[in-house]
């Protein structure tokens, strides 16, 4: 048996983690793979309360983060696909113009 | 048996991590997100959450981030160089990530280190959830996919290829007709083509220059 | 069970199941260069053993013996984990499924099965969905033009079959009412569900050879056009384990259909005590040896489709009906 503050400082490592790389990370895939692992880290503490508290919403709450999730990739990929072929650039500093 | 699980397994999330954070390129970060989610799957499964361990790897690691590792191969996607805001970012970046850090994990510390948890045979099973799913939580789910709807039609508006403007007369030529029409091989796609591991470590961006023009590839 | 006895228990299942489908691959394979052959008017192969019946242990050899080459412009590491990403899935996914019912030996009950998991149907879904990385990162590594083609049309192709293959296998999970392979089965006591889920049957046996990339829909290997697809660059051992799981996911989705679909184990019982204790397996083992049959044959006599029109096929056809079957068996099953 292992204190439950375990599973929820494992989950503010990743998230710090993930902070971390959406800030050092200059191309854009990578930091959308940093805020792919910060909500990782969120499902993380999600369940481990969804197991304390003996409750199936906190599992609901991961499932529905996933769902989320998938549509935020597949919008968000098809978005860096257009900026690619318009910038032919990944850095994130090179997009600062709103027009084309 | 249940902490010597959580320690091997949260010590492979956080050298997952770690790694995305330190590789240089892009499908090495992808795929260290990918031994993360692997190791998350095994400590959900540790707490019970059989349905959500199997879905993590099902939708996360099977689907979006096959997704993302085929983004990456399409767009040949490398490190760009780094820049003068990146060193901004470096130098404030760093205390905010630990101060982030020490305060989320004080509170969480101070809160429930006395509160075990355990593998106590306490599985929520997948009935549990459906049936939370479709009485209590019934409209966030049909709102959800609505909102996945959206997505896919939106995915697909984004990246579906905007047809060039026609010709005045006659037809495109066959090669034009080829690069740009819908079936023939996106201009990305050729060059990735071209050199599809380039992006991959121990080539530089300087080494990548004499092959970029031309198609072949000498035997060193 | 102590806890001593419960890992000896299983590190003999897990040693029997390897050493079982090791060999079974390989006579797979022998049987499909056999019936091919009839199906074409050859003979095969013969040489080796009586009608040929050694060639597996001389492939074994010849792929041993053969040069193990690395491109030089290849990805030195994610060029070796590719196909351990593959061989590695493919037998895990194998791990779950279960052959035949429980016996006693020594007062321990002992399950055909390498370990029960509540949600296994889940577990087997999950880990071949993770089967795609293997070729993705085998052509993207290899840094082959036809590599590359061969694992952009695999990925692709696998993620969008794996959506009509999960969606139809929703529709049995719902007449069951449960993820557990085993239970699944026992709730097909009174009628297989290929007679309810016939529709569904379809989808899966159609998305399952999608799956497992074989014709109609190896386009990821198509060799008239690409060389080898993604395997092309790879030689000896490495592309022996390519090969080996391929085998081993054409064993998994086979033995997938039969739990799911025709009524796993169950078949007439009979004879003595210990007969009826093997009788299940056979009857398993029977029902899995149609499915690799099938396979067989449709490789023998179908041509390849063409890349746009499998993909149409997939989402267009496969999964809208997928989908309206699931709606129809909700709606029977909520009106009985």
């Amino acid at each position: 048996m292992i204190p439950l503050s375990f599973y929820l400082i494992l989950g503010a490592i990743l998230f710090s983690i993930g902070v971390a790389g959406f800030f050092f990370k200059r191309d854009i895939i990578s930091i959308f793979i940093s805020i792919e692992l910060m909500l990782n880290a969120v499902n993380l503490t999600f369940v481990a309360f969804s197991h304390f508290w003996h409750q199936a919403a906190g599992n609901i709450f991961v499932f529905f983060v996933m769902v989320v999730a998938a549509a935020e990739a597949a919008v968000g990929l098809a978005i860096i696909i257009a900026v690619v072929r318009n910038r032919q650039t990944l850095n994130a500093d090179k997009m600062d113009l709103m027009k084309l | 048996m249940h902490p010597a699980l959580f320690f091997i397994f949260g010590a492979i999330a956080v050298a997952g991590a770690v790694n995305l954070l330190v590789q240089r390129t892009p499908i090495f970060s992808a795929l260290s997100l990918v031994a993360v989610m692997g190791a998350l799957a095994v400590l959900y499964l540790l707490l019970g959450a059989e349905f959500i361990a199997f879905v993590q790897v099902l939708v996360y690691a099977g689907a979006i981030m096959v997704l993302f590792v085929f983004v990456i191969m399409l767009l040949n996607a490398q490190q760009p160089e780094s820049s003068h805001r990146s060193r901004v970012a470096r130098l404030v970046g760093i205390p905010v990530v630990v101060l982030l850090f020490m305060e989320v994990a004080g509170v969480f510390a101070a809160t429930y280190s006395t509160t075990p948890v355990g593998f106590s045979g306490r599985i929520i099973t997948v009935q549990a959830i459906g049936d939370a799913l479709f009485h209590q939580y019934l409209l966030p789910f049909e709102v959800t996919s609505v909102l996945f709807l959206v997505g896919i039609i939106g995915a697909v508006m984004l990246a579906a290829r905007q047809e060039p403007p026609q010709p005045p007369e006659g037809r495109l030529p066959r090669a034009q007709a080829a690069g740009h029409g819908g079936s023939g091989p996106t201009p990305e796609m050729a060059a990735a083509l071209r050199q599809p591991a380039r992006a991959l470590g121990g080539v530089g961006a300087s080494d990548a220059e004499p092959h970029a023009a031309g198609t072949e590839v000498k035997p060193r | 069970m102590p806890l001593g006895i419960f890992f000896l228990i299983s590190l003999v299942k897990v040693v029997l199941t390897l050493a079982v489908l090791l060999t079974l691959v390989a006579y797979v394979q022998l049987a499909e260069r056999r019936i091919v052959a009839r199906i074409q008017r050859r003979v095969g192969p013969t040489r080796v053993g009586p009608s040929g019946f050694l060639q597996p242990a001389a492939d074994t050899f010849k792929f041993i013996l053969k040069e193990d080459i690395t491109p030089t412009e290849a990805h030195p590491f994610l060029y070796v984990l590719a196909p351990v990403i593959s061989v590695v899935l493919a037998l895990t996914a194998l791990s779950v499924v279960p052959i035949g019912g429980t016996f006693h030996l020594f007062g321990y009950p002992i399950q055909f099965q390498v370990t029960d998991i509540n949600v296994g149907l889940l577990f087997v879904l999950g880990v071949t969905s993770l089967g795609v990385y293997g070729i993705v990162l085998a052509g993207w590594s290899s840094n082959s033009k036809y590599s590359f083609l061969g694992s952009l049309r695999g990925g692709s192709q696998m993620v969008s079959y794996e959506l009509a293959l999960g969606l139809a296998l929703i529709g049995p999970i719902m007449l069951a009412g449960s993820l557990d392979l085993r239970q699944i089965v026992n709730a097909q006591n009174h009628i297989w569900y290929i007679v309810p889920e016939f529709v569904a049957f379809c989808i899966y046996l159609t998305a399952a050879f999608a799956e497992t990339n074989r014709i109609p829909f190896d386009l990821p290997e198509a060799e008239g056009e690409l060389g080898a697809g993604y395997h092309t660059e790879y030689s000896s051992m490495k592309f022996a384990m390519f090969f080996l799981a391929e085998y081993v996911n054409m064993i998994t989705v086979s033995c997938i259909a039969t739990i799911v679909f025709l009524g796993g184990w169950h078949g007439p019982m009979f004879g003595p005590a210990l007969l009826r204790v093997f009788l299940p397996v056979i009857w398993f083992a029977l029902k899995v040896a149609f499915f690799l049959f099938l396979y067989i044959w449709v490789r023998g006599t179908l041509p390849r489709f063409r890349y746009d029109q499998l993909m149409g096929f997939g989402w267009k056809f496969l999964v809208p009906l997928a989908l309206a079957n699931i709606v129809v068996t909700g709606a029977v099953l909520s009106f009985h």
